[in-house]
């Protein structure tokens, strides 16, 4: 009984789904089917089982799961009548694909359907191999379709050379058997045949090169001939598509024939006739027609060099690119790509149509186009069409302007002549797309600008320009803002005129205006405000008589919500406001960021290049900031996590210097900032209450305390950049302290409760002079919090005035200090000084202990000053 | 190779789905969805071929109807635009006169006709005739 043939109920079934007003309902009409179909399943119901799988079917290209009908599959096709049968197999492939299991139980049914008698059948059964075929499958009924390729049927024939074609896909090893076969179908006269044994030849000739080698030999000759019969041929209805015979059997011809003539001088020069006639003779005002030359311009771009040919398929390409029809067009430009490896001039000759299918209002013409003209521009042409692409960018889609932009970027990285072209591009594409501009591109843009020092005061101005325009482009503004930071100064002075600029008027508070507008503008994200901070920062050095006003600035964002906007404000006001006298050291220019690192960084060699205290490293002017910060910065940055490695080490040094890193630790931005100045500033910013004195001990002095941080005392040296700064900035500093950056960090806890220790004591430092021994104790209930009492000893025979023990902890870590209970440590063996500390450890059981300290002390006025790590505590607290 | 055809209406509705690659059920629907919202709102001036993941999509409007071929992104896109043409031609000569309605309610024959036309993601017969003759001997068995 056939399902289909009158009112059955699968017709029924689909017009109530029809009917269905909502969505819900049609979920429950196909809930209600289901059940019905699942309980016939049950009942293993053999009369209704193929209107049921139809229906199945029907519900699963719904979108709905179906897959409890797999089973049914099987026992249709295990039945012995064709429509049960047929439907079996097309629920086969449409329900079940090559990676179910299930799919094992039919091979069997396969292989009995494709020795079938009935030849329907058997096209039934190579219908399901060639399309859900899997490899093992594959290798189990390979000889049936061997067999099969030779039928007499050529419905069958051409049916086994595709399903061959999927086998030889799944299991390439099986191509020999194929090879002979496949030769025989050359010869069909039949188009059905003739096309899929074509087929199979090439994908055979790309799984082995056996086979290809044989083909190029035994078939070359007979399939030009082939292609010049099919060329050549009378009207013949039957494959009639406008005025051309069987336009699909010329491309697989023309395909095969590319295949073999490929790397092949003989084997191409027989088909260079047939090529030259199917280029010159195809009509070209319908798809078909186009559809062969495209494919016969592929053939020729491919084969062996033949200059005629070549010359041929490129004019062509020149036409297509002018016709009308967007698909021509697409088309040619896709080709181009291919030309343009083989004959880029005659590729050029075509840049201005390309050009304007850049502008195409089609976004997959715009695409290839765009492809294609980076691949033609050079030194000599990449001005005139730079500019040409920037141009459009004014005018072009929001969605296609990410493309755009990034491809316009690599160009003029690429391949700009002068630094200055390089600056005017990026600052177009910047002004034109500047939210479209990957990070690393205007990093790069500030390194090129830092090393163009002929154009700092033109940049600056330039940017300062293009800001009253484009103040919405978030990366023009950060570049803006960071130049005019640096070089506000040449700004208002017009420094380092060139003869093409006009002069502008700036004044002082015209720049911190600018500033002050990105900094409070609601768009701006947490860079560009972080950013316009340091750059708020330097100004207040670069222009005194703003200084108050972007002293109020500043302390506008002392409450800001984001914590590292308001780290910064605090930090920065109290620079401003306490240390007038290290401002302008703090502060100073940026040294000239190192073009060789950052390419080599982007390239990926960055963990070599930044590797943090290594010597070699410090000696790269970039890598400046970084690694001598780090030893001093993690004594004090709480927020890093295990005293010694600076967590940021392998971090983006470039950010780091442009003081937006802003991931690990927030505590780094303004430190780096002070870094560059020098070390020895460095070294003061970050001393808790430097006892005043200390601006008399001698350099040397100094660093040599650094050695216990494991920093080479040489390249220190080397990253004292400014030499004269040391002594200058050093003397103001110690008498200035710097308590107030750390507000907050250090309190007066009550009286710490002393338990008597239940850990051992340690001695936790000692020199030549002075040992420090920790004896612990735990406040009962509270695991994590640790008691200390650091008692000193002095070894020397002189008496200690002025003694100040510092220490500070990573940031799992919570510190409090108490007072000493002196500052004056008796000469040897008189006595000693007691200090309470508490350290509460917040990933107590999983960390231990870990601390740095520093002590200061004068013998006879002169200062002392003594550092340590200290990570021998017990285990446990 | 064609890596799967869709036939879709312009409300996205499926009409025909044909995969010559495995995929997940789940993963099907989404490149139903993709595909619909990729090739819905093209101007008809526009090219009919736009990019889909790692391939291409080929597809030609007719009436409501969107016809999609998924294909190598180094196939011939001319050629594949001519086969959806073959493809509806032979569809029309077969239902005289074809519209979405047929190819609901014969959604099966709609399968059997294209298995005729193109199995394993390949050509298998390009003359209308032949797969129309086919198609009514294996009517007659039914």
């Amino acid at each position: 009984m056939n399902p289909f043939s009158s009112g059955t109920r699968l017709r029924d079934m689909i017009r109530a789904i029809r009917a269905c007003k909502t969505a819900a309902e049609e979920r429950g009409v196909v809930r209600k089917e289901c059940a019905a179909i699942r309980a016939a399943i049950n009942e293993n119901d053999n009369d209704y089982r193929h209107r049921n799988l139809a229906k199945l079917m029907f519900i699963h290209m719904l979108g709905y799961p179906t897959h409890f009908g797999q089973m049914e599959c099987l026992k249709l096709i295990a039945s012995s009548e064709f429509p049960e049968k047929r439907i079996g197999y097309l629920g086969l492939m449409l329900l079940l694909d090559e990676r179910q299991e299930v799919l094992m139980l039919v091979t069997n049914s396969l292989k009995q359907d494709l020795n079938h008698s009935n030849q329907y059948i058997v096209g039934l059964a190579l219908c399901a191999l060639g399309n859900i075929c899997s490899a093992e499958m594959a290798r189990d009924l390979a000889p049936e379709v061997e067999r099969l390729l030779q039928f007499r049927d050529p419905n069958t024939r051409k049916k086994a050379a595709l399903c061959a074609i999927r086998i030889i896909r799944k299991v390439p090893d099986l191509a020999e058997n194929f090879i002979n076969p496949a030769a025989a179908l050359l010869k069909e006269k039949h188009h059905g045949v003739l096309i899929t044994g074509v087929q199979l030849c090439t994908d055979l000739c790309k799984a082995s090169a056996d086979a290809l080698e044989y083909f190029r030999e035994k078939c070359t000759e007979g399939l030009v001939k082939t292609l010049k019969d099919v060329a050549n041929s009378p009207y013949a209805p039957e494959y009639d598509i406008a005025g051309i015979t069987d336009p699909f059997l010329h491309i697989r011809l023309l395909k095969l024939l590319r295949v073999l003539g490929q790397g092949d001088a003989d084997a191409s020069d027989l088909m260079n006739d047939i090529l030259a006639q199917v280029a010159t003779k195809t009509e070209s005002n319908k798809n078909a027609g186009n559809a062969i030359l495209y494919e016969c311009v592929e053939t020729i771009m491919s084969i062996e060099d033949n200059g005629g040919l070549r010359v041929l398929a490129i004019n062509i390409l020149g036409r297509f690119l002018s016709n009308r029809d967007n698909n021509i067009r697409y088309v040619a430009l896709n080709m181009l790509m291919k030309a343009i490896t083989v004959d880029a001039q005659a590729v050029q000759r075509h840049r201005a149509t390309i050009l304007e299918c850049v502008k195409d209002s089609d976004a997959s013409i715009r695409k290839r186009a765009l492809e294609l003209v980076y691949l033609l521009i050079n030194e000599s042409n990449v001005k005139p069409l730079t500019k040409e692409l920037i141009d459009y960018l004014e005018v072009s889609d929001q969605e296609f302007k990410g493309d755009l932009t990034a491809k316009i970027c690599s160009l003029i990285a690429k391949f700009s002549p002068e630094k200055i072209w390089y600056i005017d591009q990026m600052l177009k594409v910047l002004s034109e797309a500047g939210n479209f501009v990957k990070d690393e591109v205007w990093h790069a843009l500030i390194v090129v600008i830092s090393n163009a020092s002929d154009l700092h005061g033109y940049t600056v101005r330039a940017l300062y320009r293009a800001l009253q325009t484009s103040v919405e482009q978030e990366s023009l503004v950060r570049v803006a803002v960071w130049c005019i930071g640096e070089y506000g100064d040449m700004l208002i002075k017009n420094v380092g005129m060139l003869d093409i600029e006009d002069p502008i008027t700036v004044t002082e508070s015209d720049a911190v205006d600018i500033i002050e507008l990105a900094i409070k503008r609601h768009t701006s994200d947490l860079t560009t405000k972080a950013m316009s901070l340091i750059a708020l920062l330097k100004l207040s050095s670069r222009f005194p008589s703003c200084s108050e006003r972007i002293q109020d600035i500043i302390v506008q964002n002392r409450g800001n919500l984001v914590l590292e906007l308001q780290q910064r404000s605090i930090e920065f006001n109290s620079i401003i406001q306490k240390h007038q006298n290290i401002r302008s050291a703090l502060v100073e220019r940026m040294p000239v960021l190192d073009e060789a690192t950052f390419i080599g960084r982007r390239a990926g060699s960055m963990p070599a290049t930044v590797s943090t205290s290594s010597g070699a490293s410090l000696n790269l002017p970039n890598g400046v900031a970084k690694p001598s910060a780090a030893p001093l910065v993690d004594l004090l940055d709480l927020s890093l996590d295990d005293a010694p490695a600076p967590s940021s080490s392998g971090g983006d040094f470039l950010q780091d210097l442009l003081g937006v890193d802003l991931s690990p630790a927030s505590n780094q931005s303004g430190t780096n900032q002070a870094s560059k100045t020098g070390t020895d500033v460095l070294l003061d910013l970050l001393s808790i209450e430097t006892p005043p004195v200390q601006s008399s001990s001698s350099p040397p002095d100094v660093l040599s305390s650094i050695q216990d941080n494991k920093s080479p005392v040489a390249s220190l040296e080397e990253l004292a950049l400014p030499s004269s700064l040391s002594g200058q900035a050093t003397t103001p500093v110690g008498a200035a302290p710097m308590m107030d950056l750390l507000d907050g960090f250090v309190s007066n806890p009550p009286k710490p409760e002393n338990n008597g220790s239940v850990y051992p004591s340690v001695v936790a430092f000692e020199s030549a002079a002075l040992r420090i021994t920790f004896d612990f104790s735990k406040p009962p209930g509270n695991p994590q919090t640790t008691s200390i009492q650091a008692t000193f000893t002095n070894l020397s025979p002189n008496v200690y005035t002025d003694f100040i023990f510092q220490a500070a902890v990573p940031k799992f870590l919570q510190l409090h200090l108490d007072p000493a209970s002196s500052n004056t440590l008796p000469a040897i063996g008189n006595g000693s000084i007691t200090q309470n500390l508490r350290v509460t450890n917040s990933q107590h059981g999983k960390k231990s202990l870990v601390m740095r300290i520093r002590i200061a002390y004068k013998i006879n006025d002169k200062d002392v000053l003594e550092e340590g790590q200290i990570s021998n505590f017990p285990r446990g607290l | 190779m064609i890596r799967f055809i869709l036939l879709q209406n312009r409300q996205g509705k499926t009409r025909l789905a044909k995969y010559y690659v495995p995929l997940e059920d789940s993963e099907k629907h989404k490149v139903e969805y993709e595909v619909h919202r990729l090739v819905v709102n093209r101007d008809p001036k526009f090219t009919n071929f736009v990019e889909f993941r790692t391939h291409k999509v080929i597809y030609r409007r007719y009436a409501g109807l969107f016809f999609s071929l998924c294909v190598d992104i180094t196939d011939n896109e001319l050629a594949y635009l001519e086969c959806i043409h073959l493809f509806v031609e032979i569809l029309d000569h077969f239902f005289s006169n074809v519209c979405e309605l047929d190819l609901v309610f014969n959604f099966h024959k709609v399968y059997l006709i294209l298995d005729e036309f193109i199995l394993a993601g390949e050509l298998q017969e390009t003359s209308k005739k032949a797969i129309i003759e086919r198609m009514g001997e294996l009517e007659k068995l039914e």
